[in-house]
Protein backbone atom coordinates (compact mmCIF):
# COMPACT_ATOMS: atom_id res chain seq x y z
CA UNK A 1 0.00 0.00 0.00
CA UNK A 2 1.18 3.59 -0.97
CA UNK A 3 0.60 6.76 0.23
CA UNK A 4 -0.79 7.94 -2.79
CA UNK A 5 -3.39 4.81 -2.97
CA UNK A 6 -4.63 5.33 0.36
CA UNK A 7 -4.85 8.94 -0.41
CA UNK A 8 -2.39 10.50 2.39
CA UNK A 9 -0.07 12.74 1.68
CA UNK A 10 3.89 12.50 3.28
CA UNK A 11 4.96 15.88 3.97
CA UNK A 12 7.99 16.57 1.88
CA UNK A 13 10.15 18.15 5.06
CA UNK A 14 9.20 16.83 7.97
CA UNK A 15 7.62 13.25 6.56
CA UNK A 16 4.24 14.00 8.85
CA UNK A 17 1.53 11.47 6.65
CA UNK A 18 -1.17 14.41 5.98
CA UNK A 19 -4.95 13.36 4.71
CA UNK A 20 -4.82 14.27 0.74
CA UNK A 21 -6.37 17.36 0.84
CA UNK A 22 -9.88 17.77 -1.44
CA UNK A 23 -10.00 21.68 -0.95
CA UNK A 24 -9.98 23.95 -4.00
CA UNK A 25 -6.96 24.78 -4.05
CA UNK A 26 -4.74 21.74 -2.80
CA UNK A 27 -1.58 23.98 -3.53
CA UNK A 28 -2.11 26.15 -0.93
CA UNK A 29 -2.44 23.58 1.29
CA UNK A 30 0.71 23.56 4.10
CA UNK A 31 1.52 21.10 6.62
CA UNK A 32 0.37 21.60 9.99
CA UNK A 33 3.73 20.78 11.42
CA UNK A 34 6.30 22.88 9.25
CA UNK A 35 4.69 24.82 7.06
CA UNK A 36 5.61 22.90 4.08
CA UNK A 37 3.64 23.19 0.78
CA UNK A 38 1.95 19.72 0.63
CA UNK A 39 2.11 18.03 -2.95
CA UNK A 40 1.43 14.04 -3.21
CA UNK A 41 4.44 13.86 -6.05
CA UNK A 42 6.90 17.19 -6.62
CA UNK A 43 4.97 19.53 -8.79
CA UNK A 44 6.13 19.48 -12.34
CA UNK A 45 9.07 16.97 -11.40
CA UNK A 46 9.73 15.62 -14.82
CA UNK A 47 9.21 18.78 -17.24
CA UNK A 48 11.49 20.94 -15.04
CA UNK A 49 14.20 18.25 -14.53
CA UNK A 50 14.19 17.60 -18.03
CA UNK A 51 14.74 21.37 -18.16
CA UNK A 52 17.58 21.46 -16.04
CA UNK A 53 19.39 18.53 -17.14
CA UNK A 54 19.12 19.79 -21.10
CA UNK A 55 20.73 23.37 -19.51
CA UNK A 56 23.46 21.57 -17.95
CA UNK A 57 24.30 19.74 -20.70
CA UNK A 58 24.90 22.82 -22.93
CA UNK A 59 27.07 24.56 -19.98
CA UNK A 60 29.01 21.05 -19.66
CA UNK A 61 30.78 22.07 -22.80
CA UNK A 62 32.06 26.16 -21.81
CA UNK A 63 32.43 25.02 -18.00
CA UNK A 64 35.41 21.95 -19.83
CA UNK A 65 36.92 24.30 -22.68
CA UNK A 66 36.78 27.92 -21.43
CA UNK A 67 39.75 28.51 -19.43
CA UNK A 68 38.80 28.87 -14.84
CA UNK A 69 41.95 30.44 -14.51
CA UNK A 70 44.53 32.98 -15.87
CA UNK A 71 47.70 32.85 -14.64
CA UNK A 72 49.46 36.75 -15.30
CA UNK A 73 53.90 36.76 -14.62
CA UNK A 74 55.16 40.41 -14.80
CA UNK A 75 52.29 42.12 -15.97
CA UNK A 76 51.78 39.41 -18.86
CA UNK A 77 49.31 36.80 -18.99
CA UNK A 78 51.52 33.59 -19.30
CA UNK A 79 48.82 30.46 -19.33
CA UNK A 80 45.14 29.60 -19.49
CA UNK A 81 43.94 26.65 -17.46
CA UNK A 82 40.70 24.98 -18.13
CA UNK A 83 39.54 21.97 -15.64
CA UNK A 84 41.54 18.91 -18.24
CA UNK A 85 44.76 21.19 -18.02
CA UNK A 86 44.82 21.15 -14.34
CA UNK A 87 44.57 17.81 -14.55
CA UNK A 88 47.33 16.97 -16.59
CA UNK A 89 49.37 19.68 -15.05
CA UNK A 90 48.57 16.94 -11.74
CA UNK A 91 49.82 14.43 -13.78
CA UNK A 92 52.81 15.24 -15.02
CA UNK A 93 54.03 17.08 -11.77
CA UNK A 94 53.61 13.11 -10.33
CA UNK A 95 50.50 13.95 -7.97
CA UNK A 96 48.30 11.41 -9.54
CA UNK A 97 46.12 11.09 -7.08
CA UNK A 98 45.17 14.49 -7.28
CA UNK A 99 44.72 14.35 -10.68
CA UNK A 100 42.59 11.15 -10.32
CA UNK A 101 40.33 13.27 -7.43
CA UNK A 102 39.89 16.41 -10.45
CA UNK A 103 39.27 14.66 -13.20
CA UNK A 104 36.46 12.21 -10.82
CA UNK A 105 34.95 15.46 -9.30
CA UNK A 106 34.93 17.99 -11.88
CA UNK A 107 34.81 15.91 -15.58
CA UNK A 108 32.70 11.88 -14.66
CA UNK A 109 30.71 13.17 -12.17
CA UNK A 110 28.67 16.17 -13.46
CA UNK A 111 28.69 13.89 -16.61
CA UNK A 112 27.44 10.50 -14.91
CA UNK A 113 25.06 12.55 -12.51
CA UNK A 114 23.70 14.08 -15.75
CA UNK A 115 23.20 10.84 -17.83
CA UNK A 116 21.84 9.43 -14.70
CA UNK A 117 19.21 11.56 -14.83
CA UNK A 118 18.53 11.14 -18.13
CA UNK A 119 18.01 7.43 -18.60
CA UNK A 120 15.71 7.81 -15.18
CA UNK A 121 13.38 10.62 -16.82
CA UNK A 122 13.42 8.48 -20.08
CA UNK A 123 12.60 5.37 -18.27
CA UNK A 124 10.33 7.32 -16.72
CA UNK A 125 8.99 8.17 -20.45
CA UNK A 126 8.48 4.95 -21.40
CA UNK A 127 6.81 3.87 -18.43
CA UNK A 128 9.39 0.66 -17.79
CA UNK A 129 8.59 -0.98 -14.83
CA UNK A 130 11.74 -3.26 -14.51
CA UNK A 131 14.27 -2.87 -11.93
CA UNK A 132 12.81 -0.06 -9.42
CA UNK A 133 15.18 -0.92 -6.86
CA UNK A 134 18.08 -0.55 -8.77
CA UNK A 135 16.91 2.61 -10.66
CA UNK A 136 15.98 4.32 -6.99
CA UNK A 137 19.73 3.65 -6.17
CA UNK A 138 21.31 5.69 -9.23
CA UNK A 139 18.91 7.91 -8.14
CA UNK A 140 20.45 8.15 -4.62
CA UNK A 141 23.94 8.08 -6.12
CA UNK A 142 23.33 11.17 -7.58
CA UNK A 143 22.08 13.43 -4.77
CA UNK A 144 25.02 12.01 -3.29
CA UNK A 145 28.09 12.60 -5.27
CA UNK A 146 27.25 15.94 -7.15
CA UNK A 147 28.36 18.16 -4.11
CA UNK A 148 31.70 16.95 -4.86
CA UNK A 149 31.81 18.60 -7.95
CA UNK A 150 32.15 22.12 -6.68
CA UNK A 151 35.68 21.08 -5.15
CA UNK A 152 37.16 23.09 -8.55
CA UNK A 153 35.43 26.21 -7.82
CA UNK A 154 37.02 26.24 -4.00
CA UNK A 155 40.46 25.58 -5.64
CA UNK A 156 40.13 28.76 -7.55
CA UNK A 157 39.01 30.56 -5.14
CA UNK A 158 42.11 29.77 -2.81
CA UNK A 159 44.13 30.50 -5.51
CA UNK A 160 42.98 34.06 -6.45
CA UNK A 161 42.79 35.01 -2.80
CA UNK A 162 46.88 33.53 -2.25
CA UNK A 163 48.63 34.36 -5.63
CA UNK A 164 48.29 37.76 -5.79
CA UNK A 165 52.02 39.21 -5.65
CA UNK A 166 50.67 42.17 -8.09
CA UNK A 167 53.52 43.10 -10.81
CA UNK A 168 55.39 39.93 -9.83
CA UNK A 169 52.19 37.23 -10.65
CA UNK A 170 48.41 37.30 -10.80
CA UNK A 171 45.87 34.23 -10.43
CA UNK A 172 42.42 35.84 -11.94
CA UNK A 173 39.55 33.16 -12.65
CA UNK A 174 38.36 33.44 -15.81
CA UNK A 175 34.73 32.54 -17.33
CA UNK A 176 34.78 28.99 -17.22
CA UNK A 177 34.58 28.72 -13.97
CA UNK A 178 31.78 30.77 -13.41
CA UNK A 179 30.07 28.20 -16.43
CA UNK A 180 31.28 25.79 -13.98
CA UNK A 181 29.72 27.01 -10.89
CA UNK A 182 26.48 27.55 -12.33
CA UNK A 183 26.69 23.69 -14.43
CA UNK A 184 26.95 22.23 -10.45
CA UNK A 185 24.33 24.25 -9.30
CA UNK A 186 22.09 23.21 -11.59
CA UNK A 187 23.23 19.72 -11.78
CA UNK A 188 22.14 19.68 -7.87
CA UNK A 189 18.79 21.13 -8.72
CA UNK A 190 17.61 18.72 -11.38
CA UNK A 191 18.91 16.01 -8.86
CA UNK A 192 16.20 17.90 -6.54
CA UNK A 193 13.54 18.25 -8.55
CA UNK A 194 13.75 14.52 -9.71
CA UNK A 195 10.59 12.39 -7.50
CA UNK A 196 11.78 8.91 -7.03
CA UNK A 197 8.39 8.17 -6.09
CA UNK A 198 7.38 8.16 -9.93
CA UNK A 199 9.53 4.71 -10.84
CA UNK A 200 7.70 2.88 -8.29
CA UNK A 201 4.32 4.52 -9.41
CA UNK A 202 4.39 3.42 -12.89
CA UNK A 203 5.37 -0.25 -11.63
CA UNK A 204 2.44 -0.13 -9.34
CA UNK A 205 -0.01 1.03 -12.77
CA UNK A 206 1.51 -1.40 -14.39
CA UNK A 207 0.49 -4.56 -12.20
CA UNK A 208 -2.75 -2.56 -11.14
CA UNK B 1 5.06 4.46 20.28
CA UNK B 2 5.04 3.23 16.62
CA UNK B 3 3.91 5.89 13.89
CA UNK B 4 2.76 5.67 10.39
CA UNK B 5 5.36 6.80 7.71
CA UNK B 6 5.13 6.73 4.13
CA UNK B 7 8.64 6.48 2.48
CA UNK B 8 10.27 9.39 0.86
CA UNK B 9 11.68 7.11 -1.90
CA UNK B 10 8.76 5.23 -3.06
CA UNK B 11 6.07 6.12 -1.02
CA UNK B 12 5.66 2.66 0.81
CA UNK B 13 3.06 2.83 4.00
CA UNK B 14 5.32 1.76 6.76
CA UNK B 15 4.52 1.90 10.69
CA UNK B 16 8.04 3.47 12.39
CA UNK B 17 7.99 0.82 15.01
CA UNK B 18 10.29 2.44 18.71
CA UNK B 19 13.83 1.99 17.76
CA UNK B 20 16.11 0.68 20.17
CA UNK B 21 19.34 3.33 20.41
CA UNK B 22 21.42 2.90 17.61
CA UNK B 23 19.32 1.20 15.44
CA UNK B 24 19.08 2.01 12.05
CA UNK B 25 15.68 1.89 9.76
CA UNK B 26 14.96 1.68 6.18
CA UNK B 27 12.33 0.76 3.84
CA UNK B 28 11.84 -2.81 3.09
CA UNK B 29 11.05 -2.39 -0.11
CA UNK B 30 13.64 0.35 -1.53
CA UNK B 31 16.33 0.70 0.84
CA UNK B 32 15.84 3.72 1.70
CA UNK B 33 17.74 5.23 4.82
CA UNK B 34 13.93 6.41 7.29
CA UNK B 35 15.56 6.70 10.39
CA UNK B 36 18.50 6.06 13.36
CA UNK B 37 17.40 6.62 16.94
CA UNK B 38 20.51 8.88 18.87
CA UNK B 39 21.80 8.13 22.56
CA UNK B 40 21.24 11.05 23.94
CA UNK B 41 20.61 12.91 20.53
CA UNK B 42 19.35 16.37 21.93
CA UNK B 43 22.15 17.27 24.38
CA UNK B 44 24.70 15.68 21.85
CA UNK B 45 23.62 17.47 19.11
CA UNK B 46 23.45 21.05 21.01
CA UNK B 47 27.55 20.58 22.49
CA UNK B 48 28.43 19.80 19.37
CA UNK B 49 26.71 22.97 18.12
CA UNK B 50 28.30 25.06 20.28
CA UNK B 51 31.79 24.09 19.86
CA UNK B 52 30.72 24.43 16.38
CA UNK B 53 29.70 28.27 16.70
CA UNK B 54 33.23 28.51 18.44
CA UNK B 55 35.23 27.35 15.68
CA UNK B 56 32.95 29.16 13.34
CA UNK B 57 34.30 32.57 15.07
CA UNK B 58 38.00 31.51 14.88
CA UNK B 59 37.82 30.83 11.55
CA UNK B 60 36.53 33.95 10.11
CA UNK B 61 38.46 36.21 12.09
CA UNK B 62 41.93 34.81 12.13
CA UNK B 63 44.53 34.35 9.13
CA UNK B 64 44.02 31.36 7.07
CA UNK B 65 47.05 31.02 5.18
CA UNK B 66 50.33 32.66 4.48
CA UNK B 67 52.04 32.36 1.26
CA UNK B 68 56.07 32.96 0.61
CA UNK B 69 57.57 32.78 -2.42
CA UNK B 70 60.97 35.17 -3.09
CA UNK B 71 60.79 37.37 -0.14
CA UNK B 72 57.56 38.32 -0.68
CA UNK B 73 54.78 36.77 1.45
CA UNK B 74 50.77 37.29 1.42
CA UNK B 75 48.59 36.04 4.36
CA UNK B 76 44.84 35.73 3.65
CA UNK B 77 41.53 35.28 5.37
CA UNK B 78 38.86 32.53 4.93
CA UNK B 79 36.58 35.45 3.36
CA UNK B 80 39.97 36.57 1.11
CA UNK B 81 38.90 34.65 -2.16
CA UNK B 82 35.46 36.14 -1.84
CA UNK B 83 36.02 39.61 -1.83
CA UNK B 84 38.85 38.95 -4.71
CA UNK B 85 36.20 37.07 -6.82
CA UNK B 86 34.40 40.21 -6.49
CA UNK B 87 36.72 42.52 -7.15
CA UNK B 88 37.71 40.58 -10.28
CA UNK B 89 34.01 40.87 -11.55
CA UNK B 90 32.72 37.39 -10.51
CA UNK B 91 30.30 38.35 -8.50
CA UNK B 92 28.30 35.62 -9.19
CA UNK B 93 30.62 32.47 -8.35
CA UNK B 94 31.77 34.57 -5.27
CA UNK B 95 27.96 34.72 -3.89
CA UNK B 96 28.31 30.85 -4.36
CA UNK B 97 31.15 30.20 -2.49
CA UNK B 98 29.83 32.51 0.11
CA UNK B 99 26.24 30.74 1.18
CA UNK B 100 27.59 27.66 0.23
CA UNK B 101 30.60 27.76 2.46
CA UNK B 102 30.10 30.33 5.25
CA UNK B 103 25.99 31.54 5.03
CA UNK B 104 24.68 27.68 5.13
CA UNK B 105 27.00 25.98 7.79
CA UNK B 106 26.76 29.50 9.63
CA UNK B 107 22.35 29.27 9.44
CA UNK B 108 22.49 25.40 9.88
CA UNK B 109 24.12 25.58 13.10
CA UNK B 110 22.29 28.99 14.98
CA UNK B 111 18.77 27.08 13.59
CA UNK B 112 19.73 24.01 15.68
CA UNK B 113 20.35 26.30 18.60
CA UNK B 114 17.32 28.12 18.35
CA UNK B 115 15.32 25.48 18.12
CA UNK B 116 17.14 22.57 20.39
CA UNK B 117 18.31 25.04 23.20
CA UNK B 118 14.33 25.93 24.55
CA UNK B 119 12.96 22.18 23.01
CA UNK B 120 15.79 20.59 25.58
CA UNK B 121 14.02 22.29 28.43
CA UNK B 122 10.43 21.73 27.05
CA UNK B 123 10.15 25.00 25.10
CA UNK B 124 9.21 26.22 21.59
CA UNK B 125 10.30 29.32 20.60
CA UNK B 126 8.37 31.48 17.63
CA UNK B 127 8.81 29.80 14.06
CA UNK B 128 10.99 26.87 15.49
CA UNK B 129 9.13 24.21 13.24
CA UNK B 130 9.91 26.70 10.09
CA UNK B 131 13.17 27.04 10.92
CA UNK B 132 13.85 23.55 11.10
CA UNK B 133 12.42 22.78 8.41
CA UNK B 134 14.43 25.47 6.64
CA UNK B 135 17.46 23.79 8.31
CA UNK B 136 16.45 20.65 6.70
CA UNK B 137 15.89 21.76 3.36
CA UNK B 138 19.60 23.60 2.78
CA UNK B 139 21.56 21.10 4.20
CA UNK B 140 22.59 19.64 1.04
CA UNK B 141 23.47 23.42 0.17
CA UNK B 142 26.36 23.77 3.18
CA UNK B 143 29.66 22.00 1.61
CA UNK B 144 32.65 22.86 4.11
CA UNK B 145 33.94 19.14 3.73
CA UNK B 146 34.07 19.53 0.04
CA UNK B 147 35.93 23.11 0.30
CA UNK B 148 38.49 21.17 2.63
CA UNK B 149 39.59 19.41 -0.18
CA UNK B 150 39.78 22.01 -2.29
CA UNK B 151 41.92 23.37 0.54
CA UNK B 152 44.18 20.23 0.44
CA UNK B 153 44.69 20.11 -3.41
CA UNK B 154 45.71 24.08 -4.16
CA UNK B 155 48.19 23.31 -1.00
CA UNK B 156 49.56 20.99 -3.32
CA UNK B 157 49.34 22.92 -6.46
CA UNK B 158 51.29 25.87 -4.41
CA UNK B 159 53.85 24.24 -2.74
CA UNK B 160 55.46 23.74 -5.37
CA UNK B 161 56.46 27.23 -6.15
CA UNK B 162 55.90 28.80 -2.79
CA UNK B 163 55.69 28.32 0.92
CA UNK B 164 52.20 27.81 2.75
CA UNK B 165 52.08 28.14 5.95
CA UNK B 166 48.67 27.39 7.60
CA UNK B 167 47.35 29.64 10.19
CA UNK B 168 45.01 29.31 13.48
CA UNK B 169 41.72 29.97 11.24
CA UNK B 170 43.10 26.63 9.18
CA UNK B 171 43.17 24.34 11.90
CA UNK B 172 39.84 25.57 13.20
CA UNK B 173 38.08 25.10 9.58
CA UNK B 174 39.15 21.19 9.91
CA UNK B 175 37.87 21.00 13.00
CA UNK B 176 34.61 23.01 12.54
CA UNK B 177 34.14 20.41 9.40
CA UNK B 178 34.29 17.27 11.87
CA UNK B 179 31.94 19.17 14.89
CA UNK B 180 28.95 19.97 11.84
CA UNK B 181 29.55 16.33 10.55
CA UNK B 182 29.22 14.94 14.44
CA UNK B 183 26.31 17.67 14.69
CA UNK B 184 24.49 16.38 11.90
CA UNK B 185 24.92 12.58 12.65
CA UNK B 186 23.64 12.83 16.27
CA UNK B 187 20.42 14.41 15.08
CA UNK B 188 17.40 12.95 15.11
CA UNK B 189 14.69 15.16 13.08
CA UNK B 190 11.93 12.50 14.16
CA UNK B 191 12.94 12.86 17.44
CA UNK B 192 13.01 16.60 17.13
CA UNK B 193 9.15 16.54 15.14
CA UNK B 194 7.64 14.49 18.11
CA UNK B 195 9.19 16.61 20.56
CA UNK B 196 8.21 19.98 18.73
CA UNK B 197 4.43 18.38 18.69
CA UNK B 198 4.27 18.46 22.50
CA UNK B 199 6.14 21.24 23.68
CA UNK B 200 4.76 24.55 24.86
CA UNK B 201 4.62 27.11 22.78
CA UNK B 202 6.57 30.74 24.11
CA UNK B 203 4.10 33.08 23.51
CA UNK B 204 4.41 36.93 22.83
CA UNK B 205 3.62 38.13 26.01
CA UNK B 206 6.28 36.07 27.51
CA UNK B 207 9.64 37.42 25.60
CA UNK B 208 9.22 41.16 24.69
CA UNK B 209 11.43 40.25 21.87
CA UNK B 210 9.25 38.10 19.81
CA UNK B 211 6.43 40.35 19.90
CA UNK B 212 5.93 40.07 15.81
CA UNK B 213 5.01 36.89 15.96
CA UNK B 214 1.06 35.77 16.34
CA UNK B 215 0.68 32.54 17.60
CA UNK B 216 -2.68 30.73 18.39
CA UNK B 217 -2.78 28.47 20.93
ZN1 LIG C 1 10.99 3.08 0.18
Amino acid sequence: MTGRKAGLISCHTCHLICPCPDLPSPEFHQCPRCGTRLRVRKTNSIPRCWALVLASFILYLPANLVPITTTTVLGRPSKSDTIMSGVIYFLDSGSWYIALIIFIASVVVPLMKLFILTFLLTSLHFGWDWLPLERTRLFRLTELVGRWSMVDIYVVTILVALVRFGAFANIEAGPGAAYFAALVILTMFAAESFDPRLIWDRMEDHNA
Amino acid sequence: MNSIIACHDCDLLLTLPELEMGVVAECPRCGAFLRRTQFNSLNRTLGWVSAGLVLYVIAVSFPFLSMTTKGISKTTALTSGIVVLYQQNMAGMGAVVLVTCLLAPLFSMLSLLYVLAPLRLGYRFPWAAQLFAWYLRLRPWSMMEVYMLGILISMVKLTKMALVIPGPSFYSFIGLIFVLAASSVSLDPHLVWSKLAKAHRVHQEWYPLFRFTHEKS
